[in-house]
């Protein structure tokens, strides 16, 4: 099979462009990460020098992966069912593209701007730590390995987060349920990094790695599994 | 269907028009018989080949409302792959009339509007065969007319036409060949040639007065296979041929004195033939 690369473009250039005038799924996108900049820039402020040593054993940096987990699947749980309620999902299936064109641009429409976001955010919170946090706490929260992580973690999570939310969303019915179902979907990686946070679950370079893998793997096989799932009939005439 | 053709579909709510729509455009898959659309077997491996080559304008446009006109075909032009978008964009929009709102957001648009973009949209990729899924449902009768002059323009360009339809005046105008359906095909012809199936043809005569022996004057005729009162000075006349009965009876009903008012081919609408046939499909 061979994937028409100006079908995938038409499908994400329409995607951004409906984002960019549908006021609800950019504040709906714009909350969340506002929550994960300005909660923890409050913590880091009141911080005072002492908290530097035990700050050194935590991975406070990690809770910045919560905007990749949850931001894209937002987006994604909107993507199939969102169409098929304004209609317009079976003009769009009834050309020549393959659900494999459809389900990747819509998964890249969902990745791209969920990865600008998470690392635009990410950005703006070092550089307010750098500014404000007081000059012990910077080095301690600032750590190599941290910043590595989630440089590496955010698009591997972003993925799977985009393919769990257009899974839930070409099964569902309403936009509303897909978006619910999709950020309980998410808490899982969630929960997994607030606990290596906390320094709970040991971060070591192994677990790094195998988290990694895995991750990969599972982004390998989301677009293989919502394909599969995508059931054009049952989209189309809603009735199975 | 023969190339070229407008082919009209007509049946009930829930007849299965849609749903044969759905099928030949190979978005449900058949649950049992066989199909050559643009002569390729409708089969799931042919499904891209035969989108290809063929366009399907929904019931509802199913437009991007958020989206400008021009965004909204350009879309659909890369999804075709069609070369020269930019000149097949704008030629789409000549053909339905609306170049001057390309830029304008389709959520402005009026209903007729909407409909005439959705049918742009499915010019865009020069289709063998269009399938036009009621596409005057909901509009007022100049948003009506308008499509039907895009139909008849399509028709003249000979791109061939598989119409659904409730509307039996807009069959009989645009179709050249339709099929009256009710989870099964009852029917399938010219129109006209439905109502000489199922109708005898009959010429009603009317008289100032009524005819003091009307057997006398029509039973005479050869033209004539019978007659009946249909009123007190109205005679309906079945016959084989009505334009060589016609003088035959002229002739008679001057010689016998009548006052003629007026003679006249009686003609069934298509919508004798299809409210003949569903009430048949009612008491079976």
């Amino acid at each position: 099979m061979t994937l028409s690369t100006r079908r995938v473009w038409a499908i994400f250039r329409k995607e951004l462009r409906e984002y960019r005038r549908n006021r609800s799924l950019i504040a709906g996108m714009a909350i969340l990460p506002l929550v994960f900049l300005i909660q923890p820039l409050i913590a880091v402020i009141s911080l005072n020098a002492s908290a530097s040593s035990s700050l050194s054993h935590e991975h406070v940096l990690l809770y910045m992966l919560g905007i990749p987990s949850l931001v894209p699947i937002f987006v994604a749980a909107y993507a199939v069912v969102g169409e098929r309620q304004q209609g317009t999902l079976e003009p769009a299936l009834s050309t020549p593209i393959r659900r494999e064109e459809f389900l990747l641009a819509k998964a890249l429409a969902a990745l791209v701007p969920s990865l600008v976001i998470a690392y635009a955010v990410f950005a703006v919170f070092l550089g307010l730590v750098v500014l404000i946090a007081q000059s012990p706490i910077v080095p301690a929260l600032l750590q190599g390995p941290d910043l590595l992580a989630q440089i590496l973690f955010t698009p591997l999570l972003a993925t799977w987060s985009v393919w769990v939310g257009i899974a839930i969303s070409t099964r569902s019915s309403d936009v509303r349920v897909a978006q619910q179902i999709g950020l309980l979907a998410s808490l899982p990686p969630v929960f997994v990094t607030i606990l290596i946070a906390l320094d709970v679950i040991h971060a070591t370079l192994g677990l790094a790695i195998a988290l990694a893998v895995a991750l990969l793997i599972l982004d390998a096989l989301g677009w293989r599994i919502t394909s599969w799932m995508f059931d054009r009939e049952r989209l189309v005439t809603g009735t199975r | 269907m023969w190339g070229g053709e407008v082919f009209g579909f007509l049946g009930p709510n829930g007849a299965g028009k849609t749903t044969i729509v759905r099928t030949l455009g190979t978005l449900i898959a058949p649950t049992s018989g066989s199909a050559i659309v643009v002569g390729i077997p409708l089969i799931g491996e042919n499904g891209v080949e035969i989108r290809r080559r063929i366009a399907i304008m929904p019931e509802s446009p199913g437009l991007y409302l958020r989206l400008s006109v021009l965004e909204n075909l350009e879309c659909f032009a890369d999804l075709y792959e069609v070369r020269d978008p930019h000149d097949r964009v704008e030629a789409a929009l000549q053909a339905v009339s609306l170049a001057e709102r390309a830029h304008d957001p389709c959520g402005t648009l009026s209903k007729g509007q909407r409909q005439r973009i959705a049918l742009a949209r499915a010019l865009l990729s020069d289709p063998e065969v269009l399938f036009l899924d009621e596409p005057t449902a909901g509009l007022d009768p100049v948003a009506a007319r308008d499509v039907h002059k895009l139909i008849d323009g399509l028709r003249a360009r000979g791109v061939t036409i598989f119409l659904t339809t409730h509307r039996l005046d807009e069959a009989e105008r645009l179709c050249d060949r339709v099929a009256i359906l009710n989870t099964t095909l009852r029917t399938i012809g010219r129109p006209d040639e439905l109502r000489d199936r199922l109708f005898a043809r009959t010429v009603t005569v009317r008289t100032i007065g009524p005819l003091t022996a009307p057997g006398a004057v029509f039973g005479g005729l050869p033209a004539v296979d019978s007659w009946r009162h249909d009123g007190p000075s109205s005679y309906v006349l079945a016959v084989s041929e009505p334009e060589a009965a016609a003088p035959a009876i002229t002739r008679a009903l001057v010689a016998a004195g009548a006052d003629v008012l007026s003679i006249n081919q009686s003609r069934h609408s298509l919508e004798d033939v299809y409210l003949e046939l569903v009430d048949d499909v009612a008491t079976d």
